[in-house]
């Protein structure tokens, strides 16, 4: 048990920098280069640690409380869900609502610390994360409804960590949907191209970043691996209902799962070379296609 | 008081002199007119005596799970006039004392006798009756009596929220909340009047006592439904609630937003309770009306720019989300599902503390802001914190607790009504899952829209920099208007962090109201894991602790340099540039523009060098406005000719109370 919660700790804390240097590794072999390489985020989060800071004259201790919140809310998260072992180390009845409310918790804080530099565009960028939020919450309860039923179980370890490709095959349509409209959140969650580009700076289509483009030094390094620790987490979700496969040897299982990982990070990588950026009006529409693909699995689970 | 107290236990007797105390509050002040001030300081005393008193009191009674009553002698003749403790009437009871004390000494700092030459007696007489009617309501066991303090709270709250009414906006607020309690309360009169058909006597019926199935138990669930609906503040019967809330003083608006409107939901739980297994429309239809009430109160709520009108619609958004844990656990008693029961009510009952602690924390944080900005225009502020410190953080803990984040006691109840959604689904066959199942969306919808409009507040006023107008004075209130703060701000903190300490107390009230779910194995500890919720929450405050120590030590040691927001390439970004909450809102406002009717005004920019141009924008009460008045006004002119009824004449006035008085003698011998 020790050792099971010391490897999820670990698999939480080392692995997503990786993530997102494997989406900018494929990117940009998809685009014909030869990209950084695979563990550049690393070195960039260890260089941003070691830098001084500029702090806006206009700011208080909203400004630096947004990205600690922001950190301990992921790292926090992170331990209600499973990594693949049998169970995540919190286990209990509705965490699935305290791992989803955690993250808003998140997004309020990054909001706040946003709208306290009184930058218009952070205003822009803040007044868009919690709009589309609006749209994506429910979506994400939907499919958790869904989980509920099929599993009878109210955690996210019982919905998530006993699947068997048994139940793939048997709930195929409304687990598809369900896949189907995660995948949008996920991206939409953690600021992907459709939703937004993490890599421009060209602040009248982005959200995220725009919300952080006053920070600076060790608290902007804290950002970019709290944005990676939380594609991870929420990647984890998507990938116990898409791989749903237990061996019973631990070892293999988090084998599996580190790999499952890599291929949802390839997958991201691919979608964003084959994608543009949607217009900002379209954003709410592809929304609520995800909303009604999870709503829709649900009405299958119950029919 | 004696003659009452006969008899009665200590925590009984507590909150009977607690009442005693709060309704003589004012009174002092009457007779003390020539040393402005002395009486309302005073008055605050004996608040947060009873206060103290009346808490304690009902946190006893919750503990020893037992209810009492005591009979007033009365020589009326409607039957016994009868006053009770259950643990039912004292989980009301904390929010009654708790607020009453905290709005009377929070008055001390806001509405100085000094500033406010006279209207402080008015406003304290009436702050004191307010309590005491509050409290006399959740205990009346009669008809009559219970009609009788429901109409003095409503007097009450009428003649403390329209206190400054030389200004007009406070009068026709005062006219529209006079007229929607009187409806309210014509439609109690319809449910006591045929509780009586079918009980025999103006007395309360005993819990589970009546048949729900009659003519009679649907008239009387209907009438109970719009008349507390009205004053709950339920959608569509909410439209006196944001005038209201808006023009009365802060903490009158606390007293009214935090504690009147669950006198509503008191009265609906309480005669839910009177009947046996009731039909599963009813709990569908009280589900439905909060969905209604809860989303698109806050939908409204995100349009408004002014702080008051603002909270007072995220009080029609928490009335929903009670009544969603009230439907949940109605259709929980219906499938017979006692966990589904418990869970609902006890998440409905907690939300009603909860959202009492919260929302008066709020509104007396409003208070301060308007103290200090002399507006209730949020995109007039900006950079309050750096002024008022103390009210941005009570401002702050009130706005994530009121959006339901953890670690704060909105996740708590919150938690207890999803739980009950989620169990509802799993426990159901057929396609009466469907309608627990709709709950939860709705819920996280809600909660997703009311993160959206509090770090809108929290962001516009208190965070950037001052816009407009920038007083070189504005500051704190006093210590009498930062204490209630804080004590409020720490109570939410508390339920948040430590909820298996108050779910007993929840618990209690939940089985006053259904005592089968005492007898049943449903418990809540075994259904809620309340403990780990706390140890993540402890968890999640511990990370937080550390990690601001050692980022912040490792930031200051590698050096800050001050700058100004970089602002891509402006040289000079004045505050005017920033966001402003009509800005922030405008992508929901347009999404949800169906609903909400926006209005938005500006004229067009042409030329090289454009005139200056103007934008404004306003969400309007569609309800009040298109629905009620238009509806109001035909009825008018219906009804105009009976106007010559009344002319005026005193004689003829005379002549009818005569013509009246003789009829009913003749009625009542024939």
């Amino acid at each position: 048990m020790v050792t099971n919660v010391f490897i999820h700790a670990m698999l939480a804390i080392l692995l997503p920098p990786l993530l997102i240097g494997v989406i900018a590794r494929t990117k940009a072999l998809c685009a014909g280069r030869s990209g950084a390489p695979l563990l550049q985020p690393y070195y960039d989060i260890a260089r941003l640690w070691n830098k001084g800071s500029v702090f806006s004259s206009t700011t208080t201790w909203v400004f630096r409380a947004g990205p600690l919140v922001s950190l301990a809310v992921v790292l926090t998260a992170a331990l209600l869900i499973p990594f693949g072992a049998p169970q995540a180390p919190f286990s209990f009845r509705g965490d699935m609502l305290l791992f989803l409310y955690l993250f808003a918790l998140a997004r309020f804080f990054t909001i706040i610390a946003a709208l306290d530099t009184g930058s218009s565009f952070e205003g822009m960028g803040s007044a868009r994360e919690a709009t589309f939020a609006c749209l994506a919450e429910p979506a994400l309860l939907f499919s958790f409804l869904a989980l509920a039923k099929l599993s009878g179980s109210f955690s996210l370890t019982g919905m998530l960590a006993h699947r068997s490709v048994v139940n793939l095959i048997n709930d195929g349509a409304p687990l598809l949907m369900l896949l189907g409209g995660l995948y949008v959140i996920i991206l939409a969650e953690n600021c992907r191209i459709p939703f937004d580009d993490p890599n421009t700076h060209l602040e009248l289509t982005m959200i995220h970043e725009v919300m952080v483009l006053d920070h600076s030094g060790p608290l902007f390094g804290i950002i970019l691996y709290g944005a990676a620790v939380k594609l991870f987490v929420l990647g984890a979700l998507l990938i116990h209902i898409a791989f749903p496969i237990s061996s019973g040897y631990q070892v293999l299982d988090w084998g599996v799962f580190v790999c499952s990982q890599l291929l949802l990070a390839i997958t991201i990588g691919l979608t964003e070379s084959l994608m543009a950026r949607l217009r900002l009006v379209k954003i709410p529409y592809l929304l609520a296609v995800a909303t009604i693909l999870t709503a829709f699995g649900l009405l299958l689970v119950l029919r | 008081m004696d003659q009452l107290a006969q008899g009665v236990s200590l925590s009984a007797n507590l909150v009977l002199v607690a009442t005693l105390l709060a309704g003589c509050s004012g009174i002092p002040g009457l007779f003390l007119g020539s040393r402005p001030g002395r009486g309302q300081i005073v008055a605050a005393w004996f608040l947060v005596a009873a206060g103290v008193l009346g808490v304690t009191g009902a946190v006893i009674h919750l503990f020893r799970e037992r209810s009492e009553s005591f009979i007033l002698s009365w020589t009326l003749p409607f039957g016994t006039a009868e006053l009770s403790i259950d643990p039912l009437s004292a989980i009301f009871l904390i929010p009654i004392f708790l607020v009453g004390a905290c709005s009377g000494l929070y008055a001390v700092g806001y509405w100085p006798a000094s500033r406010q030459r006279g209207s402080e007696a008015r406003l304290s007489f009436f702050l004191g009756t307010l309590v005491a009617s509050m409290s006399l309501v959740v205990m009346a066991c009669n008809g009559a009596l219970f009609l009788i303090v429901w109409e003095f709270m409503a007097l009450s709250s009428f003649f403390a929220m329209t206190v400054s009414d030389r200004d007009r906006q406070v009068r026709d607020a005062g006219l529209v909340y006079l007229v929607a309690t009187h409806c309210g309360t014509l439609l109690l009169f319809v449910m006591f009047a045929h509780l009586k058909v079918v009980t025999g006597g103006f007395s309360l019926p005993a819990v589970g006592s009546l048949d729900p199935n009659s003519g009679y138990a649907t008239l009387i669930f209907l009438a109970a439904l719009i008349g507390f609906g009205a004053k709950a503040g339920l959608m569509p019967f909410h439209v006196w609630l944001p005038a209201a809330h808006a023009s009365a003083p802060s903490h009158i608006s606390a007293m009214m937003s935090g504690v009147m409107l669950k006198m509503g939901i008191y009265g609906i739980v309480r005669v839910l309770s009177f009947f046996s297994v009731p039909p599963i429309w009813w709990g569908v239809l009280v589900l439905v009306l909060g969905v209604i009430s809860g989303v698109v109160g806050v939908m409204f709520a995100l349009g408004q720019h002014d702080i008051k009108r603002l909270l007072a619609y995220h009080s029609i958004e928490n009335i929903g989300i009670i009544a969603i844990g009230i439907g949940l656990a109605l259709i929980g008693r219906t499938m017979g599902s006692s966990d589904l029961a418990l869970l609902g009510m006890s998440g409905a009952l907690l939300h009603t503390v909860n959202h009492a602690t919260f929302k008066s924390l709020l509104f007396l944080g409003a208070g301060s802001v308007i103290h200090a900005t002399e507006t209730r225009e949020i995109d007039l502020m900006g950079g309050l914190s750096r002024r008022l410190p103390w009210t941005s953080l009570c401002f702050l803990v009130g706005s994530v607790a009121i959006c339901g984040l953890p670690p704060l006691n909105g996740f708590v109840s919150e938690f207890l009504v999803y739980l009950a959604a989620f169990s509802g689904l799993i426990a159901t066959e057929s396609w009466l899952a469907a309608i627990p199942a709709m709950a939860a969306p709705a819920l996280a919808l809600i909660g997703a829209l009311a993160v959206a409009c509090f770090v809108k507040v929290f962001g516009i006023a208190f965070l950037g920099l001052p816009r407009s107008i920038s007083k070189e004075d504005e500051h704190e209130g006093g210590w009498q208007m930062l204490t209630p703060m804080v004590l409020l701000a720490s109570i939410c903190i508390f339920i948040g962090v430590f909820p298996f300490l108050i779910s007993p107390l929840v618990q209690s009230a939940a089985f006053a109201w259904l005592p089968s779910l005492a007898a049943s194995s449903s418990r809540l500890p075994s259904l809620a894991p309340l403990v780990s919720i706390a140890a993540v929450n402890g968890l999640l405050l511990a990370l937080i602790l550390v990690f601001s120590y050692v980022i912040l030590k490792r930031v200051g040691s590698l050096g800050v340099s001050p700058g100004v927001t970089w602002d891509c390439g402006y040289i000079e970004p004045t505050p005017r540039m920033q966001y402003t909450s009509s800005s922030f809102a405008e992508m929901l406002t347009r999404l949800n523009a169906m609903f909400l009717r926006p209005e938005w005004h500006s004229t067009k920019i042409k030329g090289l060098f454009p005139a200056a141009a103007k934008f404004s924008s306003h969400v309007p009460e569609v309800v009040l406005e298109q629905l009620y008045l238009p509806f109001l006004a035909k009825i008018q002119s219906l009804i105009a000719p009976l106007r010559r009824v009344q002319h005026g004449q005193l004689h003829l006035y005379v002549l009818y109370i005569l013509v009246t008085l003789v009829s009913l003698l003749f009625w009542s011998h024939w």
